[in-house]
């Protein structure tokens, strides 16, 4: 067990110009569950990959249980990996896959086997212990990664989009039961993911990567309700968050022709763009202070009711009750929950005080 | 509402099954076997003539037409061959010289090779060309001032004089093989070996050579059968430590149609022999091919 401390990483790829990753700093306690969440080719898997010491920074010193790990060897760390690519063995029955890395810790025959078995049931693999890879589906195979990961004894257990490869349902109880497993070993875990619902239901936190960056650290209901950038809100959440530019002016904030909020006391003059949840806005009978919208689509999801509508020109998403029936081309009334408001700066799409 | 619309493909059952496809396939099927044999049977006459030859009787021989049965079996002329003077020793040496070529340019050309596929160093392009270069020059251009350095120091009409030789001949092919080789094993499997507790030599051992070793046994038929085969350089380089193609090739010109055929199948035999335990190294052990 071993907290991870990651100061100013930089790595550049031989032959790009763009850094991977750019300066990144990240302090992961002992036994957190730190889920790297971002759009593909942010540099998720290169910061992991520095963390097991399969690629060397350019800067920068990354150190696990106090001590510095930067430029040690992977075998050196003390460490258990899922690959993106789940790099199983070939050449080695399923069995033996998954008691590699207990097998090279020099433990004894028969608890390998019990711990083999152990994993291979809680991963539903019993049935192909014998098997060699090239005769399981991809989902097989990518279970074998993991039962392999999960069985050494690491202090550091880093796992790269572990279920990308499973159906919905598998996936759905798998996540459940990783949750269940990882804090039942208590290992310090980080997961990297670009699905955001495997990053908000797993996570203790959140980080959120763009281009080499981290744009947003923090607990999953804190990063969801209160992005601190709109590409941080505009990624997390399904539908995204809804963005609507408008003018501060009169202590409210104007979209267009008759439709305006109030706004929060501190917000000077000017433009602004605010962020809403789909789920935040509902639609009510016609009231003079709410804002008029024209239905343009109406997708019924079974638990709810998703609409695409139009304000001023510009689209939005609301998530409305099953029970409320709408039909396009109708014009509806919107109420913007006040809580739920944020804005952000037009310019630089940073958040600003007043919301956040 | 509506209700279900009936199933699409009750409808189109009585739609014919076009069979023509189905018979060209069958067809081309056919004429590959076809291409197979042929080519097999390219390879393997002259081979069942010689053996015919070889265990025929002396007197069998000059008969007209020569048989295509082995009628006349007989090993007497295998046995005179055998108990020629030279041979015993020439096989011996033989044998010390392809094993030796083949384990020396196998500790050389691998590790080579495995720098060439993983790591990226100054002049990786020129050094792979210029390894084709030894084989630019005729064994002959080679052997003589070999011939004339090995007198100097002494290791003149040796076999490792003979071993040296060709593992210079058999290395570029080695180790262009075997990078190829290794390049073809996945470099995540052997990251996931490191994360799980090996070291670079661990890693190697454990995860990248078993999975090269079909590649590198096909590299080392290749090296073994050159070496085997080589009459030219060996002859130049000895004297008295013949290996057995430089003792039949030198006794060619004075011995009887017999003695050629006999030595000819001789020489085969090893090399078909070392093809066939390597093979099952040759063929996948996994169910599939790597990945
Ligand atoms: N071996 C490499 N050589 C050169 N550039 C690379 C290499 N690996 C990754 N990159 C580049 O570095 C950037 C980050 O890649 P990385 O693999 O970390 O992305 P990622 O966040 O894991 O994406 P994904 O979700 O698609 O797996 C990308 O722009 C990629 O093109
Ligand atoms: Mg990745």
């Amino acid at each position: 067990m071993a907290d991870i401390s990651i100061r100013n990483l930089v790595k550049t790829y031989p032959g790009n110009t763009e850094p991977a990753t750019k300066n990144i700093s990240l302090h992961v306690e002992d036994g957190e569950f730190m889920v790297l969440l971002g759009p593909s080719g942010c540099g998720k898997t290169t910061l992991l990959r520095m963390i097991a010491g399969l690629e060397l920074p350019d800067a920068g010193a990354i150190s696990i249980g106090g001590r510095d790990m930067t430029y040690l060897p992977p075998n050196r760390r003390n460490l258990s990996m899922v690959f993106q690519s789940y790099a199983v063995f070939p050449h080695r029955r399923v069995r033996q896959n998954i008691g590699f890395g207990l097998m090279t810790r020099k433990m004894p025959k028969d608890e390998i086997a019990r711990k083999v078995a152990w994993a291979a049931e809680l991963l539903q693999l019993t049935p192909y212990l014998d098997r060699y890879p090239a005769q399981l589906s991809g989902g097989q195979r990518q279970r074998v990664a993991v039962a392999r990961a999960i069985v050494v004894d690491a202090d550091v257990l880093l796992m790269d989009e572990p279920l990308s490869n499973l159906d919905a349902l598998l996936r759905l109880n798998f996540r459940a039961e990783l949750k269940k497993i990882v804090e039942h070993i208590g290992t310090t875990t980080v997961y990297v993911t670009h699905d955001q619902v495997e990053a908000l239901s797993l996570g203790d936190r959140v980080a959120v990567m763009e281009a080499g960056k981290i744009a947003q650290l923090g607990h999953p209901m804190e990063v969801y309700d209160r992005p601190a950038d709109t590409f941080v809100g505009g990624f997390i959440g399904s539908p995204p968050m809804n963005f609507l530019d408008g003018q501060v002016a009169d202590g409210r904030i104007i979209f267009g022709e008759g439709a305006s909020i109030p706004a929060p006391a501190a917000v000077p003059p000017g433009p602004i763009r605010i962020g809403i949840r789909a789920e935040a806005i509902s639609i009510a009978a016609h009231r003079p202070d709410l804002v008029p919208a024209v239905v343009d689509v109406v997708e019924p999801l079974g638990a709810a009711t998703l609409l695409t509508v139009k304000v001023a020109d510009q689209s939005l998403k609301v998530q409305i009750p099953p029970s409320q029936r709408v039909s396009s081309g109708e014009t509806v009334f919107l109420h913007f929950a006040p809580d739920s408001v944020r804005l952000y700066d037009p310019q630089t799409g940073l958040g600003l005080l007043a919301s956040v | 509402m509506s209700t279900l619309a009936p199933s699409r493909t009750e409808q189109s059952d009585d739609v014919p099954v076009d069979l023509r496809p189905l018979r060209r396939l069958k067809r081309n099927r056919l004429l590959l076997q076809l291409a197979c044999v042929a080519v097999s049977l390219f390879m393997v006459v002259p081979f069942y003539l010689i053996a015919v030859a070889a265990f025929s009787s002396p007197a069998a021989m000059n008969e007209f037409p020569l048989r295509f049965l082995p009628t006349a079996f007989s090993v007497e002329t295998m046995s005179t061959f055998l108990s020629s003077t030279g041979v015993g020793a020439g096989l011996i040496n033989s044998l010390i010289v392809a094993v030796g070529t083949l384990a020396l340019s196998l500790v050389v050309g691998a590790p080579a090779g495995y720098a060439i596929a993983r790591y990226v160093f100054k002049g990786r392009d020129q050094y792979q060309l210029f390894l084709l270069f030894t084989r630019a020059l005729p064994i002959v251009v080679l052997s003589v001032p070999l011939a004339e350095l090995f007198l100097n120091v002494g290791m003149y009409d040796t076999p490792l004089a003979v071993v040296l030789l060709h593992t210079a001949l058999t290395l570029p092919t080695t180790i262009l093989v075997t990078a190829s080789v290794f390049l073809a094993v996945p470099v995540d499997v052997e990251e996931a070996a490191r994360i799980f507790g090996c070291g670079p030599l661990g890693a190697f051992g454990r995860v990248v050579l078993p999975l090269a070793l079909p590649g590198i046994s096909a590299a080392s038929i290749f090296t073994f059968v050159l070496s085997w085969n080589e009459v030219l350089g060996a002859t130049i380089l000895t004297l008295n430590q013949r290996t057995l193609p430089a003792t039949v090739l030198s006794s060619l010109s004075d011995s009887p149609l017999t003695f050629r055929f006999a030595g000819g199948f001789f020489l085969i035999v090893p090399a078909l022999i070392f093809i066939a335990v390597m093979r099952k190294y040759l063929i996948n052990m996994w169910g599939t091919t790597i990945r």
